[in-house]
């Protein structure tokens, strides 16, 4: 059984008479511990099938299982609970709370697990030495670099240990130097195990994964493998 | 998600936006003090009312000429001449009003009184001796009138500070000579300062027997009053009907409907007065709730606002795992904290405005004003501004709950 497994998913948004459809019937399984970045056009349904992915949308049909369970089978809390234990989201543009230092940042998934408060701080700073971001404990988001604010929010990502993170174009706002040290530090929590479900239009960016999943139009165009991974520490192809 | 985090979570927000919150709160602030300086104010202006009438002592009967009035423009009923020497007579005997300790006409009038080129008008009162003991007001200076002086309609007067000073200054009184309506009284007593008692103010008056009264400065052989001491508290009510009967049968009166008379008792007129100032005081706390209502549609108003400007952070919040009842909670608890410390702060300014405003009345204008600051003000006000949080607070609170954690992501 493979960790998330998808078959004809299609998804329809309804804006007044109007149907837009944006997933038209997406089958595909991610194993655990696997890279995946899924690749395509703007307006090909790549956001769509992340959100579905990450229980933070409903599809219109087809069958989507995480674990072996659909969102169907969850409660509005425990669903809550799953992306708290389960998944990691990471945003084109960080969603960090204004006027709040990275320290509370990334504390705050703690706040709605059923972690001990005792060992919010403790887990916060782990999850920030992860991401090389524990000098900058007490700044605030206007005070961080854009690179530096994603790491924030990676480390937010991780904080609570899930098994999957979500990516959405997370070097999106980024210069390449920033974008290049982001991709590493992802690059590591694959490593470290995490399954990481990756969405960009930079095949630049795509390289990096084990395995490039193409959308067009709402379809699957292209699902393989990647040949000659980009490496993390110098950005080069690995030979 | 423990509720002291979700309280925290709110204390930020709220401290994010600081300057709003403080503005906010104003609303609250405002009607809090009005209903607390109102509960506050009202409830020692009807205990200073109450203890002026209850000063008049439980045993006190007075009979007024005419029906009961009806309401506020029916005085005219009370200015009639009904009450004649042939009812003092009735009702002094025992046999009428067993329980009867003591009975004193009165009548009542503006009069000049003057002393060389000195002259004062206060309100002329013919009485006798018992007035003294009904108002608990005894002469510091001088004595009170003899039953002698009361019988043989004698030119004695017994006069107030304000009268003493006005026509005397620094000068000894006791024994000078005044002039009323043409005829000399001996100054026989000066009253000591009291300011008002029981809507009347004893510095102002001046006090003569009864029967001089009417015969040589009112001319009249009527009484506008006629007071009666029951012998006990318990006696007050079989005091009450012995009068009725007694001055039914003396006017010819067979059908109660046509009294031309009433009887008061100080229980009833308690009574009445209190149920006055009770509406009275209704009335403002309800002026003072629209105040507040005004500050709760303003709280309602910033939390939506609030809500929507926080969208992307409720997104956010729902994605890394809080609940509907979270996110619920959170904005609930922004709108409590909000009104409650509104709340607060309110019951203290108006115990603060309370205690100056009954300072002054006081001190300065020597009123018996004692500052009352009563637990259920505080109780109500707590209760009040955490009731205005809970209902303007749910529906911006239930809007961003029920917020998709996408649609919220996605808003720009």
């Amino acid at each position: 059984m493979s960790l998330i497994e998808v078959k004809n998913l299609t998804k329809i948004y309804h804006d007044g008479e109007v149907e837009t459809p944006a997933l038209r019937g997406v089958s595909l399984d991610i194993e655990d511990g696997e890279f995946v970045a899924i690749m395509g056009p703007s307006g090909s349904g790549k956001s769509t099938l992340l959100h579905i992915l990450g229980f933070l949308d409903k599809h219109t049909a087809g069958d989507y299982r995480f674990g072996g369970k659909a969102l169907a089978d969850y409660t509005e809390e425990e669903v809550a609970r799953f992306r708290n234990e389960e998944m990691g989201f990471i945003f084109q543009t960080f969603n960090l709370l204004r006027r709040t230092n990275v320290l509370e940042n990334v504390k705050l998934p703690l706040l709605y697990s059923g972690v001990k408060p005792q060992l919010w701080e403790e887990k916060a700073i782990a999850a920030i030495k992860t991401v090389g971001m524990d000098h900058r404990l007490n700044h605030e988001p206007s005070q961080l670099s854009g690179g530096e604010q994603q790491r924030a929010a990676i480390a937010r990502a991780i904080v609570n240990n899930p098994k999957v993170i979500f990516a959405d174009e997370p070097t999106g706002n980024l210069d390449s130097k920033s974008g290049g040290q982001v991709m590493e530090t992802i690059e590591k929590l694959h490593e470290n195990g995490n399954t990481i479900i990756l969405i960009t239009h930079e095949t630049y960016t795509a390289e990096y994964a084990q395995r490039i999943i193409r959308l067009k139009d709402g379809l699957i165009e292209n699902d393989e493998r990647v040949k000659q991974r980009r490496h993390p520490a110098n950005h080069k192809f690995i030979k | 998600m423990s509720y002291y985090y979700i309280f925290k979570t709110a204390l930020a927000g709220l401290k994010t936006n600081l300057l709003r919150s403080v503005l906010t709160l104003l609303g609250i602030v405002i009607g809090i003090t009005a209903i607390i300086l109102v509960m506050s104010l009202g409830q020692g202006a009807q205990n200073l009312i109450l203890s002026q009438i209850q000063s008049i002592g439980p045993k006190v009967i007075a009979i007024a000429p005419g029906r009961q009035p009806k309401g506020p423009t029916d005085i005219i009923a009370t200015f009639t001449d009904s009450l004649k020497e042939e009812d003092f007579k009735e009702l002094s005997k025992k046999i009428n009003i067993p329980h009867a300790a003591k009975i004193m006409p009165i009548v009542f009038g503006s009069q000049t009184i003057a002393y060389g080129s000195e002259t004062y008008r206060p309100t002329i009162f013919g009485v006798t001796d018992f007035f003294a003991e009904i108002y608990d007001i005894y002469p510091f200076e001088g004595r009170l009138f003899t039953d002698e002086e009361v019988k043989s309609n004698a030119d004695v007067v017994i006069i107030g500070s304000k009268v003493k000073d006005e026509l005397f200054g620094d000068e000894d009184a006791i024994g000078k000579r005044a002039k009323i309506k043409g005829r000399n009284f001996r100054i026989i007593g000066v009253l000591p300062q009291t300011g008002q008692v029981s809507f009347l103010n004893f510095d102002e008056v001046a006090f003569i027997p009864y029967t001089t009264a009417q015969q040589y400065i009112f001319g009249i052989k009527f009484f506008h009053r006629i007071v009666i001491e029951a012998d006990a508290e318990e006696n007050v009510a079989q005091t009450v009907e012995n009068i009725k009967i007694t001055l039914r049968n003396s006017h010819n009166i067979t059908d109660p409907e046509k009294d031309d008379f009433f009887v008061e008792t100080q229980a009833e007129a308690l009574e009445t007065v209190s149920s006055i100032t009770d509406i009275l005081k209704l009335f403002l706390a309800a002026m003072a709730a629209i105040s507040l209502l005004v500050g709760g549609i303003g709280i309602m108003n910033i939390m939506l606002v609030s809500v929507t400007e926080r969208t992307r952070e409720i997104g956010l919040r729902k994605a890394v795992g809080a609940t509907e009842k979270n996110i619920l909670f959170q904005f609930l608890f922004e709108a409590i904290v909000l009104t409650v410390s509104g709340g607060v702060i309110g019951i203290a300014l108006g115990a603060l405005f309370s205690f100056s405003v009954s300072l002054v009345l006081g001190r300065y204008l020597g009123l018996g004003w004692e500052f009352v600051f009563p637990i259920s003000a505080v109780i109500l006000g707590l209760g009040v501004s955490t009731l205005v949080g809970l209902v303007f607070g749910i529906y911006p609170a239930r809007q961003a709950s029920l917020k998709s954690p996408i649609e919220a992501l996605r808003y720009e």
